[in-house]
């Protein structure tokens, strides 16, 4: 009985479970034309994948497609172990929108997101979530009055205020300054180390260890 | 639920819809004359119909429960095209398709919150302006509740045209165009009731149940054509 208590604890802490995000000969068409095709990749719990390529390559098409925003024109897309949850409701997409009411507080907005994508994993507190990102000072400042990079973070803030295994970055360091861009690197090994997954498309630098993957350029 | 460092988290017993329901009130609030807005239209409306038909007391009284009803109707229109539109542009939609909450009942709570915030106000309002329109005393009520019941459907279909034109930039006339001939049977039977006095032959049930029947319809079909209609948005 001591050792499955044991076992318990150290599975709590682990996070995540187990579990493998797989796309199999993806095929999308955006506008009646085929962005790309047989498109294949595994990611396995703690990994990554970095999607970068010219501009109109289909980097935030992929993520898009992820997050199950558009259909897929042939191809699988699976998680495994399958849950009665779909890839969607496992993910978080932080996309170009910051996805915040100007009218609303900082506070507000988050307190709003909490509950909407929370799935029973639970998340930290939004004071915690945005004392993370150093925000402390504009919670409760209408999301309107805050800079580029202050709403940037905000939305990133969503993150750590609902717990999601899978996350799915559209240009995630856009309009960050250095200081933030380090520490979201830090909060992107945090969540790996935690046993969750990452896509990010990008065309800088994240500091993700897993794979690269380069979408063509356009003809 | 306990998070990584052990602390509760406080929105786990919060429920989403309510989440969603509170923060669309707030928004519509804060755009300062949200509510307001729509009533002073409505306001605005009955008034120039007044003007336009000149100082028979007489035949105003006798067509103040349409009057009203076609200014109700015009003044729910003014909010519809942000309905969906300003969480497709912030791109707070998205993340509302992520949700486990099904989108049918996301669509519902937001047209809850926008008929609060637009419907409910014009219901209350009615009798007023029903006042200035020589409009006998004892209609006031049929006018009022034909309101309240009607508008409620009249908001739901809306919702159909908002989430239909939702990507659409100038999406406002195009969902007027949508929309309007499927309020017929609202307006009808809501200026059917609105009619009804103690001294009218039709009864003032009769249209008024029929009324109340078009409102559950809508409440049980426009949600699941809106959300339809929302995940599509993307392709």
């Amino acid at each position: 009985m001591i050792e499955e208590s044991v076992i318990l604890v150290v599975c709590a802490a682990h996070g995540f479970i187990i579990m493998q995000l797989s796309a199999s000969r993806l095929t999308v068409e955006r506008g009646g034309r085929i962005l790309f095709s047989d498109l294949s990749f595994a990611i396995e719990t703690g990994g990554s994948l970095t999607v970068t390529g010219p501009n109109g390559a289909g980097k935030s098409t992929l993520l898009r497609v992820l997050a199950g925003f558009l259909p897929l024109a042939g191809g699988t897309l699976s998680l495994t172990p399958a849950s009665g949850e779909t890839l969607a409701e496992q993910a978080h997409y932080v996309g170009h929108a910051d996805a915040l009411k100007s009218l609303l507080t900082v506070t507000e907005n988050l307190e709003f997101l909490g509950p909407m994508l929370d799935a029973g994993r639970g998340g930290m507190a939004v004071e915690k979530a945005l004392a993370a990102f150093g925000l402390s000072h504009v919670a409760g400042l209408p999301a309107a009055y805050l800079s580029a990079g202050q709403r940037r973070r905000v939305a990133l803030a969503r993150l750590l205020v609902v717990k999601r295994p899978v996350w799915l970055l559209d240009e995630p360091l856009t309009a960050l300054d250095a200081a933030s861009q380090g520490l979201m690197a830090q909060i992107m090994a945090a969540h790996l180390a935690e046993g969750g997954m990452i896509v990010a498309a990008t065309h800088t630098y994240l500091g993700l260890a897993g794979r690269e993957l380069r979408l063509g350029a356009v003809p | 639920m306990k998070n990584a460092k052990g602390v509760p988290a406080k929105h786990a017993a919060k429920s989403p819809l309510f989440a969603l329901f509170i923060r669309d009130l707030r928004a519509s609030q804060r755009i300062g004359g949200g509510t307001s807005l729509g009533v002073v239209f409505f306001l605005i409306l009955v008034t120039l119909s007044a003007f336009a038909i000149g100082p028979d007391l007489a035949l105003l009284g006798k067509i103040a429960p349409a009057i009203l009803w076609i200014s109700g109707l015009l003044a729910t229109l003014l909010g519809f095209d942000r309905l969906f539109q300003a969480d497709h542009e912030d791109g707070s939609l998205d993340l509302l398709l992520t949700s486990s909450t099904p989108l049918e009942l996301i669509v519902l709570v937001k047209c809850l919150a926008h008929w609060i915030v637009t419907g409910l106000p014009l219901a209350a309002a009615a009798p007023f302006f029903g006042l200035m329109l020589n409009l006998p005393i004892n209609q006031l009520w049929s006018v009022t509740l034909s309101l309240l019941a009607g508008t409620p459907a009249l908001t739901l279909i809306g919702a159909i045209g908002a989430a239909l034109t939702v990507s659409l930039r100038r999406g406002g006339l195009l969902l007027a165009i949508l929309i309007l001939p499927l309020c017929v049977p609202v307006l009808i039977f809501g200026v059917a009731a609105a009619s009804a006095g103690p001294d009218s032959l039709m009864p003032f049930a009769t249209p008024f149940l029929i009324l109340c029947a078009l409102t559950l319809i809508a409440i049980a079909g426009a949600p699941f054509a809106a959300a339809f209609a929302l995940r599509q948005t993307g392709t």
